[in-house]
């Protein structure tokens, strides 16, 4: 090879090469600005942490405090005579806290046999995207207890404390399967101290499965159903069916539903569930929940 | 022969190298406020891991910025501001890049303040528009200190704001950015 050769050689390798380093070449991508994937929980499953009426997957983040107002109405099928069940309501209040980003606990109190109930939730699995070792689903476990306020049916007799407790123990297991699409299975577990009748069982056994599709930004369709297995008296209980929309404004989700249920605490809706939905014996309800920060995010 | 080829690489890798200093940081702040005149409540957020660089040769500078970094006091305005306003699963990132424009005027070499012209473009919720600002530079140490602050319309990025959070949610939002670059050793 002669030296001309050569020297063109470098000239071309030169321009070349000065060429390339004049073009808009891509300076974060040079310093490494494409951070390697890191590992996310999946967040915003639901709107709310109840589907509807059960518990969802989501939690309260930690430092806010949920306050829900909840309300379902007569049935629809008395008509105009009660405005559609309108005139009548049976409601619940309740408190929830989140503790952790996978820890919340909450208190309320419903009208329906003045009952008292309180719950803490924990996720020791969630969702999660990006890492190495990444987790499908979410896996909640919800204990809680409710407590009956209602004056003994027989004074005469011994009554104890303990029978006006019920608790119940469920796991949600549940996946955002995307953007717009969430489902869940929770099997559950409502022990009640005390039942009416010899032949009724204190275990009661159920499988919820929950879901939502969001139809918009802020607004979804969520269902909500419960199929009790083992335990169900045969007279006149039914499964709990709610369908309803979520409706998101600002600091408020409105959650309005339709629903064969009344009770709005596990024992309730889920072991006493009058209404039929084949007989039209369904009820317009709604859940509203305000968030509020109590603990502003700490961001150092 | 071998010894020419080599000298003539060297120099010419040596002479790329000089030329092009680039400075970089990957902990920039980043802090937007979309607070509207009437809101009883602050809607601002702050980003502390904005990667940043500039070469100070040519004057290119280059932002990008993970959008579920940012961070807000109320976790409500958080979980919105990702879903319903900048789909951050659908739109990761927010980047910006572009060129200070009165490069020349800039002395790397000297510690001291300098007023710089920035223009570029900046894409936001998938929607990329020309911006222009003016920033500031602090050399001091080898190490620069660069400041912008400037104003976007979020209609031009295509995020609606509902007019049930009109009161709280202003149409424009005021972007600071606040970044220490170092020199980068590639």
């Amino acid at each position: 090879m002669n030296k001309i050769k050569l020297y063109a050689l470098i000239a071309v390798v030169c321009i070349f090469a000065n060429a390339v380093s004049a073009q808009d070449e891509d300076l974060l991508s040079m310093v490494g600005g494409d951070e390697k994937p890191k590992k996310e929980r999946v967040k915003y499953a639901f709107k709310s942490p109840r589907v509807i009426n059960s518990h969802s997957i989501e939690f309260l983040n930690p430092g806010t405090l949920d306050f829900r107002i909840l309300h379902r109405f007569g049935q629809l099928d008395q008509g105009y005579k009660n405005f559609f069940g309108l005139d009548q309501a049976s409601m619940r209040m309740s408190f929830d806290f989140g503790i952790k980003h996978n820890l919340m606990a909450g208190a309320g109190r419903s009208t329906f046999k003045k009952e008292l109930d309180a719950f803490v939730k924990y996720a020791p699995v969630r969702q999660s995207t990006g890492g190495k070792l990444n987790s499908p689903v979410t896996v909640a476990l919800v204990s809680g207890i409710t407590m009956d306020g209602m004056p003994w049916a027989d004074p005469s007799r011994t009554n104890y404390f303990s029978s006006r407790l019920a608790y119940y123990f469920q796991a949600v297991i549940g996946r955002k399967f995307s953007e717009g699409f969430s489902l869940q299975v929770s099997p559950t577990m409502v022990h009640k101290n005390l039942v009416q009748l010899d032949a009724d069982p204190n275990d009661i056994y159920a499988l919820g499965i929950g879901g939502r599709l969001k139809l918009s930004k802020r607004i979804a369709l969520t269902w909500d159903y419960n199929h009790v297995f083992v335990g169900m008296p045969d007279s006149g209980y039914y499964h709990p069916l709610s369908v309803g929309v979520d409706i998101e404004t600002g600091g408020h989700v409105f959650q309005l539903h339709f629903s064969n249920a009344t009770g709005m605490n596990e024992r309730a809706f889920i072991t006493e569930t009058t209404g039929n939905w084949g007989s039209g014996e369904v009820r317009f309800g709604f859940n509203l929940s305000r968030v509020f920060q109590l603990k502003k995010h700490k961001r150092d | 022969m071998k010894k020419v080829i080599l000298i003539t690489l060297g120099v010419f890798t040596l002479s790329v190298s000089a030329n092009s200093q680039k400075y970089f940081t990957k902990a920039g702040k980043i802090t937007f406020d979309a607070t509207a005149a009437s809101s009883p409540e602050q809607i601002e957020a702050v980003n502390r891991s904005a990667t940043a660089v500039i070469d100070t040769k040519t004057g290119a500078v280059q932002f990008s910025v993970l959008v579920k970094g940012f961070s807000f006091e109320r976790a409500l305005m958080e979980e919105h501001f990702n879903e319903n306003y900048m789909e951050s699963n659908k739109f990761p990132k927010s980047e910006f890049k572009g060129t200070i424009t009165n490069n020349s005027a800039v002395d790397y070499s000297k510690d001291g303040n300098y007023n710089i012209k920035v223009q570029g473009k900046l894409t936001v919720h998938g929607v990329t528009k020309d911006v222009t600002t003016d920033g500031k530079l602090v050399i001091q140490g080898g190490k620069i200190n660069a400041t912008a602050d400037f104003s976007v319309q979020l209609a031009d990025y295509s995020i609606s704001i509902p007019g049930l959070v009109a009161d709280k949610v202003g149409k424009s939002a005021k972007i600071s950015v606040s970044c220490s670059l170092e020199l980068f050793k590639g």
